[in-house]
């Protein structure tokens, strides 16, 4: 849509729902959306497509929005990218928000584009940055890219809505006000709008209970280093006392050593976890590009002259073996003494 | 069965510049290859056609004329024949007008049962573009597609690789997928295919051939415009211990920890 075919108004952040519940990653884009809606001096909307889902939304208010517009429907249960694209596009035709941002997840990354792609605006992928522009009003985005080498600002200057996807884990949500008070608005649509070309036959759930490594706040890392494909063990067990996820570089998964969706790196995931601990890892740039947004990296390594010692903030230049073990039972020690 | 092959031309992973002027990446002086993740992508098709009879696979992509080296890699590995969109006001497009101008060329191109795009490409690092291919053809899109369980009569059913687990699905075709690298090992082109790469023709199309007015194609078509862009200093400066007394270094680490309220 062109910025000359009406007035937009508003901020709208992409809800994001999964195995029924409202997923956090909701919050932390309310937290962005609630700053952009203040700068903007407007109001923050959130969007909630599911089913069975309106009695749960009001958690988004306390989160940050003013308005929840949920359209609820059993057509929602599952992710059907045409439906909730047709959704999503009927929702911003009639209320024509200015801004329009979701998690830069598997959902966020396939509905978004999408939905750009049939109302013809502009989309920013893997946002790192949001801001206002104090004289022009529009939305400026921060992103990296080329494997994290280059930051770029974007704007779409004469499309609405102007549309992001945003880093999960790049804000911190807001803390839940219960005394917050907001609108909830149900859309309904004719039954017609739900049917889809896409059937949902299964999801086969990973045998780990940790968040998915994109989500997580955490994640130990192990590389071809750790030498051989039991000793992620250690990795898994440093992991599990710290409460985060497992990461790996190319080379272990190429080994076979731990599946893909652990891989970090140019062709696996981007991290941004507030702590990323690796051992064994070389540092290669393709590597780097997957993590190099952590707040905090911490890197084990037996080679001095190794890469990633230039990119973290901590670095033991040591055995991964022999230390990982000593890391963990002293971890251990001091969690049983705090919580005495 | 007729497949088409998105693939994008990019530079080679570790020697990219920009330029800081124009916000622009400076692509002459570089090392060009095939989007390493748009492999799995041509492995797939290739594998769809072993094993369906008749089945044939068109390579498409949008770049320069060099990117005809892409093209050729592909049809070196098994795809039949090659699709080059070139045009001077192709340049500077976003991933809305590359969209635009690659589903222009594939409606041109006749009927499609499968569109195979990559996750994303190493360089714009996006993934936006196989997605809105499919919102403008306006058929579904099965993104992050691990494995193809099942095809045929019209339909197909994969799984997609997503936070937690893997999603089984099953779509009418014709279905565009954004594959992911878990899904297959990409095989090495052989003699017999790269000979028959260097005698296939490339067809080269310009913005008139696909019938697109060029305010919609390029930078003049694109939504977004980068105004800016910067080298992030990647480097951190931290501390470096020995490892050598293993308790000791721990200890420091556990202190630094400590320090950045992280334990
Ligand atoms: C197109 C492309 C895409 C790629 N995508 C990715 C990607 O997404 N992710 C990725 O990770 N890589 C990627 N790579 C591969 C990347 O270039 C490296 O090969 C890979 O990251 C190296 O993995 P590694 O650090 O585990 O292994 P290595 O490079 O072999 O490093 C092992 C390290 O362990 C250290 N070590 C050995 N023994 C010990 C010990 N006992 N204790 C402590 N340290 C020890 C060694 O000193 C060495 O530094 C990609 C490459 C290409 C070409
Ligand atoms: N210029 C292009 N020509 C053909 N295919 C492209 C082009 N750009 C992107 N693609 C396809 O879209 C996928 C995602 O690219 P991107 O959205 O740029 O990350 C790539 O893996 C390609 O399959």
């Amino acid at each position: 849509m062109k910025r000359s075919e009406g007035t937009f108004e508003g901020v709208w952040t992409l809800g994001e729902t999964r195995n029924g519940e409202i997923n956090p990653v909701s919050y932390e884009l309310l937290a962005w959306g609630r700053e952009l809606a203040d700068k903007r001096g407007t109001t923050l909307a959130s969007v909630v497509l599911g089913h069975d889902i309106k009695d749960k939304v009001e958690s988004l208010i306390q989160h940050g929005a003013d308005i929840v517009y949920v359209v609820d429907h059993p057509g929602l249960e599952h992710f059907a990218p045409d439906v909730h694209a047709a959704v999503l596009e009927k929702l911003v035709r009639e209320v024509m928000p200015e801004i329009f941002i979701a998690s830069a997840t598997t959902y966020g990354r396939t509905v978004m584009p999408l939905l750009a792609g049939k109302i013809e605006t502009g989309l920013t992928a893997d946002c790192t940055g949001l801001d206002i522009e104090a004289n022009s009003g529009l939305l400026i985005q921060t992103r990296p890219a080329i494997g994290g080498n280059v930051m770029a600002t974007i704007k779409t200057p004469n499309h609405r809505p102007e549309m992001s996807t945003v880093r999960p884990r790049s804000r911190k949500p807001l803390a839940k006000d219960e005394s917050r008070t907001g609108q909830i608005i149900e859309k309904t649509y004719p039954d017609g709008l739900f049917n889809s070309k896409v059937r949902f036959i299964d999801f086969i759930k990973d045998e780990t209970t940790a968040l998915p490594i994109q989500e997580a706040e955490i994640i130990v890392s192990g590389g071809k280093g750790l030498k051989d494909g039991k000793n992620f063990d250690l990795v898994r067990e440093l992991a599990d006392l710290l409460g985060g996820s497992v990461g790996a570089s190319r080379q272990a998964v190429d080994l076979g050593w731990i599946p893909y969706s652990h891989q970090v790196g140019l062709s696996g995931k981007t991290v941004s976890p507030r702590l990323y601990v690796c051992a064994g890892v070389s540092g290669a740039v393709q590597h780097i590009a997957g993590m190099s947004s952590s707040d905090i990296v911490i890197a084990i390594n037996n080679d001095p002259d190794a890469p990633i010692f230039k990119v973290c903030d901590f670095g033991i230049v040591g055995d991964a073996l022999e230390i990982l073990p000593i890391l963990t039972e002293k971890l251990k020690a001091l969690k049983a003494t705090t919580n005495k | 069965m007729r497949i088409a092959v998105l693939v994008k031309q990019v530079p080679a992973s570790d020697k990219v510049k920009m330029d800081e002027e124009t916000g622009t990446m400076v692509r002459s002086a570089l090392d060009a290859e095939l989007n390493p993740l748009d492999l799995y992508a041509v492995e797939e098709a290739i594998r769809i056609k072993e094993k369906t009879n008749g089945a044939e696979i068109t390579v498409v992509s949008m770049g320069p004329p060099r990117a005809v080296d892409a093209i050729k890699e592909a049809i070196a590995m098994g795809c039949d024949s090659g699709v080059l969109l070139s045009d001077k006001v192709f340049g500077g497009a976003d991933t809305w007008a590359t969209a635009r101008t690659l589903s222009a060329a594939l409606e041109k191109l006749g009927t499609f049962d499968l569109i195979f795009s990559g996750e994303r490409a190493t360089d714009g690092e996006t993934g936006q573009v196989g997605p809105s291919v499919a919102a403008q053809l306006d058929m579904p899109a099965l993104t992050y597609v691990s494995k193809i369980r099942q095809i045929g009569d019209g339909k197909i059913v994969v799984e997609r690789a997503i936070e937690g687990g893997h999603e089984v699905v099953e779509s009418s075709l014709p279905a565009l997928l954004s594959v992911v690298k878990e899904i297959n090992e990409p095989r090495m082109p052989n003699l017999t295919g790269k000979i028959r790469a260097r005698k296939t023709e490339v067809l080269t199309m310009t913005a008139a051939d696909v019938g697109l007015d060029s305010s919609t194609t390029g930078l003049t078509g694109s939504p977004t415009r980068v105004v800016k862009v910067f080298y992030p200093s990647m480097s951190r400066n931290g501390t470096i211990v020995d490892g050598r007394d293993p308790d000791d270094a721990v200890q420091k680490l556990l202190q630094f920890l400590n320090e950045k309220a992280l334990v």
